[in-house]
């Protein structure tokens, strides 16, 4: 086994992290956004919105990210309307269309996520907050927000670490990240193997760490799961 | 070209090859979907077993294929099978390289996967089942591979179908990964179309809208079958 | 003399659901120190008209008189109607306290955060003041030492006893008790109803949906009874029990006798 390129590949993976994560990092808070938006369009009552949102989940669960990505990279750019647009900065930029694609793609399932945990908190209390003078914001910032948080906390942990997966995706637009630097090695050195174990290894460690990360702020938040104190 | 023509089915039209592609699709998903259900079911048993080295290989597995991108484990899949049939070959005497048919890569990557997910599914659905009922199996005498036949497999099915439609949908969008081995499904022959005819945002649309039909079609497909499988369950709910 | 402003009172209350009206024109007066037990069988609207009088449910018809104030309603363009003043009910709600026959403790905070929750965050009291007033109220309910226990924790009774404290923690002018013990298991009721005679001996004002005829008996200070949505037979416990004219009435408790 040769040492000194087990090292110099892990090296060269590792500096294509960084893209990797800002890709994930932006994508995901870009998404939660626009999830936030998509939920609060699903529960508002009114049946245009009702019928946009999930018109919007059902599209953007019911087809590939890739064609999605390479509808928003490739398909975008050879519209003329768009590249005389003001958005045409962004969009002839690879990163941008990696971000906007996978945003709009985690959208549709944390708007998904999000419905869930409201549907999950138990009415009777918050008829209870409602009681006692609660409403508007105080009433959701107070009661509903945080019990729907602990019960979204397992969907979105699972949800963090599929995203983490989604941009290796991004190797196919032209981006180099960690997906693409592997290959790259493996077309160079022809050793195809390796590059590809330790890039496995790098993707698995993140998404290690973003479970652990995950499972200890359930931990946190929810004393009221654990066994009662003697 | 214009307009919607190049998605016609006359010369020159994309129809025929866009519908090809769907089939093929279609087919490589339910291959890996059915590839997924075998290994699926070992690990499950394997974690129900109460075996620790099986339950701890089963926990592994699944987690290992969890934690690594569809993308990287397609790459890996295709290369590595025909690396292994290369070696077999060359272990005949065969010279030079023999690659897999991208179809079977494709199928058993898309397994790997499923299966790693599909093993929760079953435990999930094993778990389900009333343990009375598996009582009285015993003491009407049935031994173990009759009870496995007639009881826990159907309950498991019964149990494990949304959670199933649910992969299966996955499967259908995991499929277009296989696009990078050549396979000519649904993915590959949008980018093919996009790439000869220079209207990769028509295409890729188009192909999108295939895949939507075929996700939405399927859900359905899964939603009667559950009806039908859970008729006479809906009365213990009340 | 000046007769005092009556601490609550409702008047010719109605509510549909639908097609089935289920309140029917109901009027009541609760007036300082008034314990009322309000009896009836399951479909009699008892709950409706409680869950009505602090706006949980909202009344077709019937107006609502919290301490000489009157919550304003008026009619949407469907012609349903509904409050006119979103702050009012608030203020109002916060006035009056309600004990739910499940409990609906906030289950992500302890017996002492649900206690100085609605204080705090909607009375705007300062925290150190509501958290004294809420270890008082804890003690007098018997579950001082349970402050820092989560809801998951404690049983039914401890529960709901929590649930009576964190009403009071309000300083509520009237007290609403929707089934108070309806959901607890037999032995844990006890605990509950002595609380509730307790506050009733101290002169709070409370309604109260039971059906516990011991307590409508020996703890209330009137009893009414409602049947398919109208008042049945209404006056004091020894009046009622003893001798009523309302063969309902009477054919209700021999059924609650068991």
């Amino acid at each position: 086994m040769d040492w000194g390129f087990v090292s110099a590949t892990f090296d060269k993976l590792i500096g294509a992290l960084p893209l990797t994560l800002a890709v994930w990092a932006l994508s995901v808070i870009l998404g939660a956004l626009v999830a936030a938006g998509v939920t609060w369009m699903r529960v508002s009552g009114s049946k245009p919105l009702i019928a946009l949102a999930r018109a919007y989940v059902a599209v953007f669960r019911g087809t590939p990210l890739l064609i999605q990505l390479f509808i928003v990279y490739y398909g975008l750019a050879s519209l003329p309307a768009v590249r005389a647009s003001v958005f045409w900065p962004f969009l002839r930029n690879a990163f941008d269309c990696a971000v906007l694609s996978l945003a709009l793609c985690t959208a549709a399932y944390q708007a998904e996520i999000f419905r869930g945990a409201l549907l999950a908190v138990p009415p009777g209390q918050v008829e209870a907050a409602r009681a006692c003078g609660m409403s508007g914001l105080i009433l959701f910032r107070r009661i509903i927000f945080p019990i729907a948080l602990r019960h979204a906390l397992p969907a979105y942990s699972t949800e963090m670490i599929s995203m983490v997966k989604a941009t290796a995706l991004v190797s196919l637009i032209t981006l180099w990240d960690v997906m693409s630097v592997a290959l790259k090695i493996r077309n160079d050195t022809l050793v195809t193997y390796l590059p590809l174990i330790i890039a496995g290894a790098i993707y698995f460690a993140v998404n290690y760490i973003i479970g652990a990360a995950f499972l200890g702020l359930e931990r946190r938040l929810s004393p009221h799961l654990k066994p009662r104190p003697s | 070209m214009g307009g919607l023509d190049i998605f016609g089915f006359g010369p020159g039209g994309w129809g025929f090859a866009l519908l090809q592609g769907a089939a093929m699709t279609l087919l490589v998903s339910a291959c890996g979907l059915l590839i997924g259900a075998t290994i699926g079911g070992f690990v499950a048993w394997a974690r129900l077993s109460g075996a620790l080295l099986a339950g701890a290989a089963g926990q592994a597995y699944a987690a290992l294929f969890r934690g690594l991108p569809e993308l990287l484990i397609v790459y890996f899949v295709y290369f590595g099978t025909s690396t292994l049939l290369t070696a077999a070959a060359h272990a005949a005497g065969y010279e030079g390289f023999v690659g897999v048919p991208a179809f079977a890569a494709g199928a058993l990557a898309v397994g790997v996967i499923s299966g790693a997910y599909q093993a929760e599914v079953f435990r999930a659905a094993y778990r389900a089942i009333v343990r009375g009922e598996l009582e009285a199996a015993i003491s009407v005498g049935m031994n173990r591979a009759l009870m496995f036949r007639r009881i826990i497999a159907p309950q498991v099915m019964r149990f494990a179908l949304p959670g199933l439609g649910n992969l299966w949908q996955v499967a259908l969008k995991d499929s277009s990964l296989i696009s990078v081995t050549g396979l000519t499904e649904l993915m590959r022959v949008s980018q093919v179309g996009a790439g000869s005819t220079h209207r990769p945002f028509a295409f890729y649309l188009g192909g999108a809208a295939l895949y939507l039909v075929m996700t939405l079609a399927t859900t359905r497909l899964f939603d009667a079958a559950e009806a039908r499988a859970t008729r006479g369950m809906r009365r213990a709910a009340g | 003399m000046l007769a005092a402003t009556p601490a609550l009172t409702v008047e010719k209350m109605h509510k549909r659901f639908g097609p089935l009206e289920v309140l029917k024109g109901v009027s009541l007066t609760a007036n300082d120190g008034d314990v009322i037990s309000i009896l009836g069988s399951s479909g009699s609207g008892k709950s409706t008209f409680l869950r009505c009088i602090n706006l949980l449910e909202i009344p077709d018809e019937g107006v609502v008189t919290v301490a000489g104030e009157t919550i304003e309603m008026r009619r949407r363009r469907d012609g349903r109607a509904e409050p006119a003043d979103r702050r009012q009910v608030d203020r109002i709600r916060s006035e009056l306290g309600m004990v739910f026959q499940s409990f609906n403790l906030w289950s992500h905070l302890t017996v002492l955060e649900n206690l100085i929750e609605a204080p705090v965050h909607v009375q705007k009291r300062p925290r150190a003041e509501c958290v004294e007033e809420a270890r008082a109220l804890l003690a007098k309910v018997g579950i001082a030492d349970k402050w820092s226990y989560y809801p998951a924790h404690l049983s039914g009774g401890q529960q709901q006893r929590a649930a009576i404290a964190r009403a009071l923690a309000m300083r509520p002018k009237v007290m609403l008790f929707d089934e108070p013990t309806s959901a607890l298991d037999p032995e844990l009721v006890g605990e509950v109803l002595r609380v509730m005679r307790a506050l009733a001996e101290e002169g709070r004002t409370m309604l109260v949906v039971t059906h516990e005829m011991g307590f409508a008996r020996d703890v209330s200070t009137r009893v009414m009874f409602l049947h398919q949505g109208l008042v049945e037979a209404e006056g004091p416990p020894d009046e009622l029990f003893s001798g009523s004219t309302s063969d309902r009435f009477r054919q209700f408790i021999s059924k609650e006798r068991g």
